[in-house]
């Protein structure tokens, strides 16, 4: 509860600060706050705490909360110049992404179906204002009203998920249902399957997963690349968490019912996601497709229910997230610099950035799944997974995927290091250095010694 | 004495960090760290005993919640890839030093970052380790042939990239299988070994290991990759690739693919056997087609490696020992022939046969070295290829006498195109082009007689290395054989 309550009170101390024109004060302050809210992580490590059985703070969300709050620090990090060029008071930007992630934290650590759904909203009201806080850019307006209008739409089904399962056990406790399940298995009420499969769209619509996944590419493209970083690495790691807590501990009773609708949205969503991305001339629209087909791998991590089914998500989350993180400091770099994200612009960047374009590489390697990487140990965790129950199919249908993943993640490595280009040097500040360089060591570290978090939930 | 192969592993990635950081004497500061590595490799080698156990073992849990460690040890076969890496970079390191590469720190580094990932394919005992090394290995190539290669290289490099990593991947694939099938939970040789699976189990797994390792060696017919790459690659990722790299996926079949899958090789062998077989014939004859040297030699390395293929399918002593020793041989062939041509090349800018001619006139050095290394490469006894190819035909011929037939054409085919080739660049009338050929000179001097000398010295007297290989060739044919 710490947690939330320390990032709701920087969240406001933040847009006071604003209001008393103290600029400077706005990161040190946000910093301060994250890092505290940080500490109370590791301070209720293993104290499991329950608040009037709303909200569970066990290891699982304490992890997670982990994972996105240090994501969201390293873009606060980012923020360096970033926001000021576009408006005088960005004290509010700080604000809704704060606020944001305190809905994320409620979303970690639900235990009532309530308050997942009021997480979700908390988190998705400010990112509908973020992604159009662009007021006099015709691509960010876009985006927010599309966010806005599918958001809508997906929490509709979300709503409609909850009520119906309340329709049929009579509670919104996780725990209370999860009992109705094991309790009443022969007779479940016909309103609760319809319930289960609204509740996987809804939640399916928010991690970006194919069918639902046609916002994506417009709002992350719109988006300030900023949000767009926070969108897609924060926000989806915290929707995954959500799904994995719903999904593995309440209603695994009924896994033999969701597992086919789910193999459907993992066949889709891997192939949707890599075969658009591989079409893609832009950099920041090939990382919104990518993004999508990482859901798909992440997806893996529900056919096989056990115990180490979270550990793997959270493994694949932290890769993820820090290795896109480095992807999305070095866009906004070059984006900087030469006005767009064509795949282009990368082109002969490794001459005169031997750094940056290293970085850069490990982080495509992390995405791509190369040994030695974060991004490897998560993706053999996937596959791992779901060779438990022996999936040889869908494991032989995921690997020709990676195959295609390989294929457009080497084309920023290839226009970096092969192409001849102009040669442009970029000034990353030493913030952005810092980032990039935490970030690196993450990522090449779990992927070397990844022990350190497999056994942490 | 416990540690040296600990050493042995990781003092490469010492060198390569200190070649990225050294600048301008890139090239010396990696020959050095090169040459500290083979001067180990002779230590543990003069301690190694020639009989069939696992020595200089070292194991310890690296992520133990998944079941893997750091188990890492040589045997008589492994020893052999050992000194075959250890022995060929520096040789490798030292052909590049009439080169200015731009930017030689980096390309200096990865070489030595791409010899830990070979010693680490080469000792390891896990099957994990060995797909990291297996990975390890590529993605330093991949950046040598990509950023320094010739002009097509970035669409021929990506081909190649995917093309193995795509075997790679079912290969991890069917890792994953025999680690969920081992009660013990983990991915250590010995207890992949001791698996019982049926036959259908070991037909998916044999597939899962060969394509994979079909795709290293190449064998027909997932060569496609390989002639355009060697030909884009700058000379020095072409050695690596042909001279070490290659043997990654023979090694692969002998330590991981027979004993794993012995019911697997029973039924898909022959298949296997056939195919390696298509490939010496089919390169062969693609071989003499070939205008640009390059590719020729690259053709040719198809139709030796699919008669080392052969071989060890045939599972046999005499097969399995010439497939090792030959490994060796080829390796140090390949490397001097690539050497040869590169040094033509860098002079004359042209690898095209028909655009060549008279050399030997006015280099007549390079010539007399050229001619060993060719007829080694056509395994004339004598030489260090005859004795692994004729232990290849003999193993072979065992199998059966009709594969054996078609298999000796490759040295027939061999001779011929490679002294037609020879013929043509060396011998005849200088040209325009040829005119101006200057002769060999200190580090070539250097490089080309210690090929020479290797290839002359292991083709007299080859019996320490057959030694060295024997117990554990012997061992390895038992074990198998017990299982069928």
């Amino acid at each position: 509860m710490n947690i939330i309550i320390t990032i709701t009170v920087t969240a406001l101390v933040v847009l006071y600060a604003g209001l008393f024109k103290a600029r400077k004060a706005l990161l040190p302050i946000t910093l301060i706050g994250l890092l505290t809210s940080l500490a109370f992580v590791a301070t209720s490590w293993n104290t499991s705490q329950v608040f009037y059985g709303m909200m569970q703070m066990d290891n699982f969300a304490l992890a997670f909360s982990g994972v996105t709050i240090l994501g969201t620090l390293f873009i606060f990090l980012l923020t360096q110049n970033y926001f000021s060029a576009d408006s005088e008071n960005i004290a509010e930007y700080f604000t809704l992404i704060l606020f944001s992630l305190a809905g994320i934290i409620i979303m970690l650590s639900y235990q009532n179906m309530s308050m997942l759904f009021i997480g979700v909203e908390i988190m998705s009201v400010s990112l509908y204002i973020l992604a159009g806080i662009r007021k006099s850019d015709f691509a960010s307006n876009e985006a927010s009203l599309k966010y806005f209008l599918m958001g809508a739409f997906s929490t509709g089904f979300l709503l409609f998920g909850i009520t119906l399962i309340y329709g049929a056990t009579g509670s919104f406790d996780l725990t209370v249902i999860n009992q109705y399940l094991v309790g009443n298995f022969k007779e479940i009420s016909p309103l609760f399957y319809p319930g289960v499969i609204l509740l996987m769209i809804g939640l399916s619509f928010k991690i970006g997963a194919a069918p639902f996944h046609f916002w994506t590419p417009d709002v992350y493209e719109g988006a300030p690349t900023l949000i767009t970083s926070f969108m897609s690495t924060v926000v989806k790691t915290a929707g995954f968490a959500a799904f994995i807590r719903l999904f593995t501990g309440t209603l695994a009773p009924l896994h033999d019912f969701w597992l086919a609708p789910l193999l459907t949205i993992i066949c889709l969503t891997l192939f949707i996601g890599n075969v658009t991305a591989l079409f893609q001339k832009n950099f920041k629209r090939m990382l919104a497709y990518s993004s999508i087909s990482h859901a798909g791998y992440l997806l893996f991590s529900l056919v096989t229910l056990t115990s180490d089914s979270s550990n793997s998500v959270l493994v694949y989350a932290a890769a993820y997230t820090f290795a896109s993180i480095i992807a999305f400091a070095v866009l906004i770099l070059v984006k900087q610099k030469t006005g767009n994200d064509h795949f282009d612009s990368f082109n002969g960047l490794a001459k005169r950035n031997p750094l940056i374009a290293f970085v850069l590489t490990v982080a495509m390697l992390s995405l791509a799944g190369i040994p030695l990487t974060a991004g490897f140990i998560g993706k053999y965790l996937m596959f791992l997974n779901v060779m438990k129950d022996y999936q040889v199919y869908l494991v032989s249908f995921a690997i020709l995927n990676a195959l295609v993943g390989f294929y457009y993640y080497f084309k920023v490595i290839v226009a970096m290091y092969f192409k001849e280009g102009h040669e442009l040097t970029l000034e990353a500040p030493l913030q952005y250095k810092i980032v990039m360089v935490l970030s690196l060591v993450i990522t090449l570290f779990l992927g070397v010694y990844p022990s350190l978090i497999l056994n942490l939930i | 004495m416990e540690q040296l192969l600990l050493l042995l592993i990781f003092l490469p990635l010492v060198g390569a960090l200190a070649t990225a950081l050294s600048g301008s004497a890139a090239k010396h500061v990696a020959l050095s760290s090169s040459v500290a590595s083979l001067a180990l490799t002779l230590v543990l080698v003069c301690n190694f005993i020639p009989d069939a156990s696992t020595q200089f073992g070292i194991n310890f849990p690296w992520i133990p919640e998944l079941g893997i460690s750091f188990h890492v040890g040589v045997d008589g076969i492994s020893i052999i890839t050992v000194l075959l890496t250890n022995g060929l970079i520096p040789l490798i390191i030292l052909a590049g030093y009439q080169h200015q590469y731009k930017n030689a720190s980096a390309f200096y580094a990865l070489i030595l970052f791409m010899q830990s990932g070979l010693l680490l394919v080469f000792t390891s005992l896990d099957a994990f380790l060995f797909y990291i090394g297996w990975e390890a290995a590529l993605i330093p190539i991949y950046f040598i042939c990509a950023v320094w290669g010739g002009k097509d290289r970035i669409k021929v490099n990506m081909k190649f990239f995917v093309y193995t990593i795509a075997g790679s991947l079912f290969m991890l694939l069917g890792m994953i299988y025999l680690y969920l099938q081992n009660p013990a939970k983990n991915f250590d040789i010995q207890a992949f070994y001791n698996l019982s699976l049926d036959g259908t189990q070991q037909g998916w797994i044999f597939w899962a290991f060969f394509i994979a390792f079909a795709i290293k060696m190449p064998v027909f017919p997932f060569h496609t990759w390989q002639p355009n790459t060697y030909k884009e690659a700058p000379a020095m990722g072409t050695m690596l690739l042909s001279g070490i790299m290659l043997k990654m996926g023979i090694y692969g079949v002998i330590r991981w693919l027979l004993p794993i899958a012995p019911l697997g090789l029973l039924e898909w062998g022959n298949t296997a056997i056939i195919l390696s077989v298509i490939g010496i014939v089919y390169a062969s004859i693609i071989a003499f087609t070939q205008k640009d040297a390059k590719k020729l030699v690259a053709y040719s390395s198809i139709a030796h490696v699919g008669l080392i293929s052969a071989g060890i399918f045939a599972l046999n002593q005499q097969g399995m020992q010439g497939a090792v020793i030959q490994m060796l041989s080829h390796g140090i062939n390949v490397v001097g022939l690539f050497f040869v041509l590169d040094i033509i090349s860098s002079r004359l800018k042209t690898n095209r046969i028909s655009e060549l001619g008279g050399i030997a006139k006015n280099a007549p050095q390079l010539a007399i070295v050229a001619l060993i290394i060719v007829l080694g490469t056509v395994a004339l006894p004598g030489t260090n290829g005859f004795i692994g190819e004729f232990l290849l035909l003999m193993g072979i011929y065992q199998y059966n006498i009709w594969l054996a037939v078609f298999g000796g054409l490759t040295i027939i085919f061999g001779a011929v195109y490679m002294l037609r080739m020879y013929q043509s660049i060396m011998l005849g009338k200088t040209n325009e082009l040829t005119v101006t050929f200057t002769d060999i000179r200190g580090s070539e001097k250097v490089l080309l007689y210690i090929i020479c000398v290797l290839i002359i010295l292991l083709g007299v007297y080859p019996k320490p290395i057959l030694n060295l290989s024997e117990a554990a060739v012997q061992h390895l044919i038992e074990q198998v054989s017990q299982k069928l």
